[in-house]
């Protein structure tokens, strides 16, 4: 199979997928015995009250019809009525992607520098103490859950040594940049565990390829082998492991931005939950299924790109 | 071993006894630092777990208002107060209980499920192994976090609908690992043999496969108990895991949020027991790991 053919299947696949992803959650309240509305509603149920929802959810029609009516809505940005708030859902979690989206970004960077400076750092101390102590530490940042974290820092940088602020987004470029480093660090500092122990395997693995001797052996210097020839072809793999830990980082993430109070959308899911705002759950749930499936497809994809040497099966 | 293999000299002269009872015994002690480690924390940790109440005087849901906020090494409160003047240690011990419990039935389901399932696929291959990729394409896609906090916001907090939200995802691990095991074992030769006999299906890939697949598949369990034990705690620190009262480290945790600067061992100690059974069950499954991978 060519690379044409692999990246039709993929999409092909893509495309299941995200029929899939609407499927259960389109299914979720309505798999569970007894009456949706009342599902949703829990404690606040009244029969007048139901019945109104089950007219705005078209609870009352085929549920084929029903199923349309929630993806086309979808796919037009139409997500429905918040029940807590009265607004669309469309208007009130899009105003809140941006926050998050920068917010995984910034650990995403973050968790790059970590993971190349302690990456390499172990593998080129394979076995001696520098290793040893990367292995340990990075075991206790994989462990540690990450609202803990986060808290610990806010109290230790934040609220002792008054480095940095504890909570909110600020107003300026500047400021988010301030604002959002604490929260991205806790959620790249976890990242960069599982990603370390990888690079860590991949650049001793490749170390011992032949081209890599042949490379020393031409007289490069070690550190120009090492960034050239090892580090290409080792991170690569790394870049598949990133792919697959990503819907860690966004599920990390709505944690980390309820410890940091931050206006993004996983606040916005604790809240809708505790209120019983499925709309606005369903509507997240949705966006960051895309978000995981996207990712992955452009992690697929450019790994036959950076990769000649990648067969599609 | 027989005599003829030692050339004819009894086995006495060829390995002095006291020397054999010797290396069979270094050699059988000899587990890695790592899993050895591992395995002494979590041993203390279920030991407080069964011996909590015995650790400490105190009811780890009982309020003291007139001891409220002792800090650690206090008299008589060895870890400190909370703001309900609950004794930390006591309500720690406590927890050890219901996050181990948390950790094990959270993993129980999926494993035997998961594992069954992989082996079924693997064996049988065909449209149901297709099917089965798919459903694990589509549930992949969920942020995992996020799919269970959607679970529970339908079934509402408690901790059987922890357990349920955790089981719907958390058996794909095993039904992957033990699918790939069986995929590389079904055209050994022990196998056919057993086909060949004329073995049912069913008894190949419970007494012939199963055994030689599972091991991956059991020393995923202890990661699967980390990532459980931390979803709960964290689905208990956003408010859907056990509800207060209830002693649960991840709970504890939020309690504390409000009184940092006051009282910071209110949040501190409790993730430290987290980290300390987090960090048990990993050095366990990775010096499994290491011990399979030699």
């Amino acid at each position: 199979m060519g690379r044409a053919a692999y990246i039709r299947k993929r999409l092909l696949l893509m495309v299941f997928v995200l029929f899939g992803v609407t499927v259960v959650i389109f299914g979720m309240v309505r798999i569970l015995p007894g009456d949706p509305a009342f599902l949703i509603l829990g404690d606040r149920a009244t029969d007048q009250k139901a019945a109104e929802l089950r007219e705005q959810l078209g609870l009352n029609r085929p549920v084929l019809e029903q199923y349309w009516m929630f993806v086309s809505g979808f796919a037009r940005g139409d997500m429905g009525q918040s029940l807590l708030y009265r607004q669309p859902v469309g208007d009130l979690v899009l105003r809140r992607v941006p926050v998050s989206l920068a917010l995984a970004a910034y650990a995403m960077g973050l968790a790059a520098l970590i993971t190349l400076t302690f990456g390499i750092l172990a593998a080129v101390n394979k076995g001696r103490w520098p290793d040893q102590l990367i292995r340990v530490g990075f075991l206790f940042a994989l462990t540690t859950p990450n609202f803990w974290f986060g808290i610990l820092l806010i109290l230790l940088l934040g609220l002792t040594l008054r480095w940095f602020p504890v909570a909110g987004f600020g107003e300026t470029a500047a400021q988010h940049v301030w604002y959002l480093f604490l929260p991205a660090l806790t959620l790249a500092l976890q990242l960069s565990a599982v990603l370390i122990r990888n690079l860590r395997g991949q650049i001793i693995l490749t170390m011992r390829s032949d081209y890599v001797r042949t490379a020393h052996a031409k007289g490069l210097s070690g550190s120009l082998v090492l960034l050239r020839h090892v580090l290409r072809n080792a991170l690569l793999s790394t870049l598949t492991i990133f792919g697959l830990q990503f819907g860690f980082l966004v599920g990390g993430a709505i944690v980390v931005e309820t410890v940091f109070a931050l206006p993004g959308t996983g606040q916005l899911l604790i809240q809708s939950i505790t209120a019983r705002d499925y709309p606005v759950v369903q509507a997240i749930t949705v966006i960051s299924a895309v978000l995981v499936i996207v990712v992955n497809l452009v992690v697929d994809l450019s790994y036959s790109f950076l990769d000649p040497r990648v067969t599609y099966e | 071993m027989s005599e003829k293999a030692l050339g004819g000299r009894p086995l006495a002269e060829v390995v002095p006894l006291s020397q054999l009872g010797r290396t069979t015994r270094l050699q059988k002690i000899r587990v890695a630092p790592t899993l050895a480690a591992g395995l002494v924390l979590l041993v203390l940790v279920i030991v407080v777990a069964i011996t909590a109440p015995l650790l400490t005087p105190y009811d780890p849901i009982e309020q003291q208002f007139t001891e409220a906020f002792l800090p650690p090494f206090s008299t008589g409160h060895i870890l400190g107060t909370d703001n309900f003047g609950r004794d930390i240690w006591s309500r720690i011990a406590f927890s050890t209980r219901l996050d181990l419990q948390i950790g094990l039935l959270s993993v129980s389901f999926p494993f035997v499920f998961g594992s069954l399932i992989g082996i079924a696929t693997g064996y049988l291959g065909g449209t149901l192994d297709t099917i089965l990729m798919r459903i694990v394409d589509v549930l992949m896609a969920f942020p995992f976090l996020i799919l269970v906090i959607a679970i529970m916001s339908i079934l509402g907090p408690g901790l059987t609908n922890l357990y349920i939200a955790v089981g719907v995802v958390g058996w794909i691990p095993y039904a992957r690992i033990t699918r790939g095991e069986t995929l590389a074992t079904r055209h050994l030769e022990y196998v056919l043999a057993a086909r060949t006999i004329g073995c049912s299906s069913a008894r190949i890939m419970l007494r012939h496969i199963l055994p030689n697949v599972i091991a991956p598949a059991l020393i995923y369990v202890f990661t699967g108990m980390v990532l459980a034990i931390l979803t709960g705690a964290t689905l208990s620190f956003l408010g859907l895991g056990p509800q207060p009262p209830t002693p649960e480290w991840g709970a504890m945790i939020a309690e504390g949020r409000q009184y940092l600067l006051l009282a910071w061992w209110m949040t501190t100690l409790p993730g430290l027991a987290l980290l300390v059974v987090g960090v048990a069950l990993s050095l366990i499954g990775d010096g499994l790991a290491e011990r399979r991978g030699g």
